[in-house]
């Protein structure tokens, strides 16, 4: 033979030592198709398997965005609604109704530092109210009566769904205003044919009805009626039971901690100051506890994603031993057969990821959009969201792609 | 005379009860422009001295050096280098990939070399042109005859213009004429210098008259070239 001596493209040099062997490499470039080559043969099963992933990933993403949404919705109205409303009462009887506090509490409580407005009511005990003078006085419905003025609507930021608020005229004569709970509860809906309600034993003119407001529900159980005309009819002693007080909203703590004695100096232990907007505050609390629940789950569900996807990998290293064994042959190392599988599973699990975030705002925005709210999709919540599921990926492929890497080339070539 | 492959008192045990001695001290070398074929019975170790030839296994005794390095204590990444650049192999399964076309496939042989996508290609149409495929290069295997998806492989082996190339029954899943077509392929390879060491049944070799290795029980019973 007398090859020796004829010009070679690819060069092998006579060396004695195994120092200059080229290495075996594979281009980073040339990895991406080396790994999609096995995806793209098994489209189903690669759909499958993104599938948990998917589901896992868009259960986060959504859970995260709705709930951060209906966040932004309370957060919103306790802005509205303002977190610096007190209510001070005298605590109550044996008989749940509201016990007065001193005639001077509205007075004192109006020059406390800190207080921008107060508006006095005064449940009127005893006092019922009815659709009808021919319903017996003891079926109240839960509806009271209760004295209040002008500074009320303000205080409150309260609004008419109907008719107008009480004024000083129309405070001296049988007329009342009717929360929206009660006008409810009474078959009240609108002031045409100038409806009247049997009030502690009187015919009263409805003359307005209220929108409901958040932070008073008993405002919304209540007719209410002008001091004059409860003074004159019901004998009221100009002593009020419940107090509303708007504080400047940076002093909101300083006045909370004074008003009980500002209220009632001789008692002022008997006294109940309250913040009505915490009851919004914990139901944040209550969303917040919530989520954490939804995105454990979530979790479980990307558990059983990962799981999923190594128990694709696996069964896709068995079914392609021959190509292993191929490679192996063309000069691959164990660390490329390792590579291509860990690769075939990260894009695995960047699809699902992929997917789940589409899903996942998708879902949030039709949620949002639906239920009047802002959208907000937390942004760390989607970019967390695929991060994980492209470190599931990588995870789930490194045992299969082990297995892969570490089988024989002889043996993986007698299969097929 | 330059020496491409030496295989020295090559030994591979199985271990089992009893193990299993497929190869039993067997010794030769093949020179540069060499086509040795190796024949004998089912079951003489001829693929097992093979793929140890090949760096695809590793004797349990005995050295191989291939291009003049010596294949034992190699690290598998270097081991593997070798594979890469200075040998080609064939199966009697040609071993294509499905969703590869003919070109691909072949360019797969330079892929373990870091050669960029681009000159890979060339290399394929060119090595294509060598098997007589250059017109089917965009088809996909199954497209393609038995006959034809075995020249894509040899094309495939070739393509990186290695030392060595190994075939193991080449023609074992071929009929007669596609066989014949193989090996006359292969041998004209062997006429432009490549050094071939094929595993076939002995009156193919006859026919083609060159140096063949009779192999029974695991060693070499007898080589037409007796100086090895
Ligand atoms: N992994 C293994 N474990 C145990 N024994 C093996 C293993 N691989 C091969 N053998 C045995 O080694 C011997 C030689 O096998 P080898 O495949 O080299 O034969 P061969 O000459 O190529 O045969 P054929 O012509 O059928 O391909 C056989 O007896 C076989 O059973
Ligand atoms: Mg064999």
């Amino acid at each position: 033979m007398t090859a020796t001596d004829r010009p070679r493209t690819f060069p092998g040099t006579p060396a004695t030592s195994g120092s200059d062997i080229g290495l075996s490499r594979l281009r980073a470039a040339d990895l991406i198709p080396v790994a999609t080559g096995g995806l793209r043969t098994r489209r189903v099963r690669v759909l499958l398997s993104m599938l948990g992933i998917a589901i896992g990933i868009s259960a986060v993403v959504a859970v995260l965005g709705i709930t951060r949404s209906s966040q932004a919705d309370l957060l919103a109205r306790l802005d509205r609604l303002g977190t610096n409303l007190l209510t001070v009462v005298n605590g109550s009887n044996l008989s749940d109704a509201e016990v007065p506090l001193p005639a001077t509490a509205t007075t004192t409580i109006g020059h406390t530092e800190g207080v921008e407005a107060v508006a006095p009511t005064a449940e009127l005990a005893g006092v019922g109210v009815y659709r009808s003078d021919k319903i017996p006085p003891q079926i109240t419905g839960g509806l009271s009566v209760r004295a209040a003025d002008s500074s009320l609507v303000s205080t409150l930021g309260a609004d008419m769904l109907a008719g107008t608020y009480l004024n000083e005229a129309t405070s001296r004569y049988p007329t009342t205003v009717l929360g929206h709970t009660a006008a409810e509860t009474l078959g009240i809906t609108d002031l045409s044919g100038a409806p009247r309600v049997w009030l502690g034993g009187r015919w009263y003119t409805v003359i307005g009805i209220l929108r409901p407001i958040e932070l008073a529900s008993e405002i919304n159980r209540s007719a209410l009626i002008g001091f004059p005309v409860a003074a004159r009819d019901f004998a009221y002693n100009d002593r009020p039971s419940r107090i509303y007080v708007r504080s400047q909203t940076e002093r909101t703590l300083e006045v909370f901690e004074v008003l009980a004695r500002a209220a009632n100096p001789k008692n002022p232990n008997e006294v109940a100051v309250s913040r009505p907007s915490d009851v919004l505050t914990a139901r944040l609390e209550v969303a917040n506890a919530t989520t954490t629940m939804f995105v454990g789950l979530g979790a479980v569900a990307l558990l059983v994603g990962g799981i999923g996807i190594a128990n694709v990998m696996v069964i896709s290293v068995l079914e392609r031993r021959s190509e292993i064994g191929l490679r192996r042959a063309l000069g691959a190392a164990r660390r490329h057969v390792a590579a291509q599988f860990v690769v075939e599973s990260f894009l695995l699990g960047t699809a699902g990821g992929v997917a789940g975030v589409l899903v996942g705002v998708t879902v949030t925005y039709g949620m949002a959009v639906h239920l009047g709210w802002q959208v907000i999709i937390p942004p760390a919540a989607m970019s967390a969201g695929l991060g994980t599921a492209m470190a599931i990926g990588v995870l789930s492929g490194i045992y299969p792609a082990l297995r892969a890497a570490s089988m024989p080339p002889t043996q993986a070539l007698r299969t097929s | 005379m330059s020496v491409v492959l030496e295989v020295r008192d090559a030994w591979k045990v199985y271990p089992g009860n009893p193990p299993v001695e497929s190869v039993r001290g067997v010794s030769f070398t093949v020179e540069r422009g060499e086509l040795v074929a190796i024949v004998g019975p089912s079951g003489s170790g001829k693929t097992t001295i093979l793929n140890m030839a090949a760096g695809l296994d590793r004797p349990t005794s005995g050295s191989i050096r291939i291009a003049g390095r010596a294949a034992h204590g190699l690290s598998d990444r270097r081991l593997s280098g070798l594979r890469a650049h200075h040998m080609g192999v064939v199966f009697q399964r040609f071993h294509l990939l499905d969703h590869l076309s003919a070109l691909d496939n072949v360019a797969t042989g330079l892929l373990y070399r870091a050669i960029p996508g681009g000159r890979r290609r060339a290399a394929a149409a060119e090595a294509l042109e060598r098997v007589g495929l250059g017109h089917r290069a965009h088809h996909r295997p199954h497209e393609l005859s038995g006959g034809e998806q075995q020249r894509v492989a040899i094309a495939r082996a070739v393509v990186g213009r290695p030392e060595l190339v190994f075939a193991d029954e080449p023609t074992g899943n071929l009929d007669t004429g596609s066989g014949a077509g193989v090996l006359a392929l292969l041998d004209e390879l062997n006429g432009d210098g490549t050094t071939i060491v094929v595993i076939t049944h002995s009156e193919e070799v006859a026919r083609a008259g060159r140096r063949h290795i009779e192999m029974r029980d695991g060693q070499i019973v007898h080589d037409s070239r007796s100086s090895g």
